[in-house]
């Protein structure tokens, strides 16, 4: 289960931020082409955050879709899952999103 | 026993040095932590309730990926190549490390570090084919990290040039979104685990490097397609190289000792 450590670093970095303050929401961008599941990781954020500045805190998930270009006929298209694969019949495709695993921001006091 | 709470580190006996994984106790008030990375600029925005809102914009595995870098970096100076083999449980990783070892005997110092949930097993067979091992026990965690990697090189101290070989721990899906640091990254899959596996697995075969087809001892046994499991592979992976072994009989390994001279 890596949405524990995942998750575990997320708490950590914002209780480092919020310096005492409560934390109340939390908000991540977590892309559809990763390998973390957001259900796992609202179930380990109040797992880690409990006894923290951020207990009870609000987990907003922003969830990019995956997206590719292909370099063979320079079309932008919708990737659901990692098969790298155009709609051309090209496999030379390039990532464009959803693989993003960021902290947004967090809102406290 | 862990020093801070002194609650068990995992089952004891066995031979060899073995790193407990340090762990965090969420239930302390008081958190500790290290002011090693440059604070990033932090936008803080007043709203109408009276709270803040904090823009962080930061990587969620900063931490790790730092580290790694670190390790690389170091590795790189030292002309040691790590390599982090990873698989599901019972692909054939230790048996592949042993054999590696044993024909590697003479030519090209070789050093180990085991990651398990539990156990020295994994350890001491690695010793008994003899070279020299660090056991790192994850506990509850299914992955080695970069602070893992780091505290096991210090142990094992490999000497320069050498060939450090890292079994992470059996899984197909954690360890692939953890950077050690390694040099390259190897998949092994065993021809009982079925042709699909690159699909029902895509992470694991898109951050490798290459991919190891063990066991073809059996493949008269059993009703695995090579040639598909290696499309599927690059499906996800379309650079992705791969090679055929039985680390058993030894059929096939010189193409994996080719690919290791590769990487120096
Ligand atoms: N027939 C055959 N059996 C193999 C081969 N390689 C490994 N095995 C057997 O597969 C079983 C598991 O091998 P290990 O080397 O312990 O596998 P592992 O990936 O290290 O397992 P974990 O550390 O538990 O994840 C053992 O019984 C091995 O003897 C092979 O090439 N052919
Ligand atoms: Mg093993
Ligand atoms: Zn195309």
């Amino acid at each position: 289960m890596h949405e524990l450590s995942i998750t575990q670093s997320i708490v950590d970095a914002v209780c480092e931020r919020a310096a005492g303050r409560p934390v109340r929401t939390v908000s991540v961008r977590v892309g559809m082409l990763t390998a973390v599941v957001p259900d796992s990781m609202r179930f380990c954020f109040d797992l880690t955050t409990a006894g923290t500045v951020a207990e009870g805190a609000a987990l907003e998930i922003e969830q990019p879709p995956g997206t590719a270009r292909c370099r063979a006929c320079s079309k932008d298209f919708t990737l659901a899952d990692l098969v790298l694969l155009c709609p051309c019949g090209s496999a030379d495709v390039e990532i464009t999103s959803g693989q993003e695993l960021q902290i947004i921001s967090m809102r406290v006091g | 026993m862990c020093g801070t709470c002194g609650c068990s580190g995992g089952s004891e006996g066995g031979t060899g040095t073995r790193i407990a994984v340090p762990h965090t106790h969420p239930h302390d008030g008081d958190h500790v932590h290290d002011h090693t990375g440059p604070h990033q600029p932090v936008a803080i925005r007043g709203t109408a309730d009276g709270g803040e809102t904090v823009t962080l914009e930061q990587r969620v595995l900063a931490k790790n990926e730092d580290l790694a870098a670190r390790n690389r970096s170091w590795l790189a100076e030292q002309g040691i190549v790590a390599v982090n083999m990873m698989s599901s449980p019972g692909a054939g990783k230790t048996t592949l490390l042993e054999r590696t070892i044993r024909d590697f005997a003479g030519q090209r110092p070789v050093a180990v570090i085991e990651g398990d949930q539990e156990t020295m097993l994994d350890a001491d067979r690695i010793k008994r084919a003899g070279s020299t091992v660090v056991q790192v026990n994850t506990g509850a965690g299914c992955h080695l990290d970069a602070e893992m990697m780091r505290d096991a090189l210090t142990t094992l101290a490999p000497v320069s040039g050498s060939l450090v070989l890292v079994e992470n721990v059996g899984n197909l899906v954690c360890p692939a979104l953890f950077d050690l640091g390694e040099r390259s990254r190897v998949v092994i899959i065993s021809v009982t685990e079925g042709t699909d596996k690159p699909l029902k697995y895509p992470y694991m075969f898109a951050a490798a490097d290459l991919v190891i087809i063990n066991k073809i001892d059996l493949l008269p046994y059993v009703d695995f397609d090579v040639t598909r499991c290696e499309e599927y592979a690059r499906s996800v992976n379309p650079g992705l190289r791969s090679l055929t072994v039985s680390a058993t009989t030894g059929e096939g390994m010189r193409d994996w000792y080719d690919w290791v001279a590769g990487q120096y």
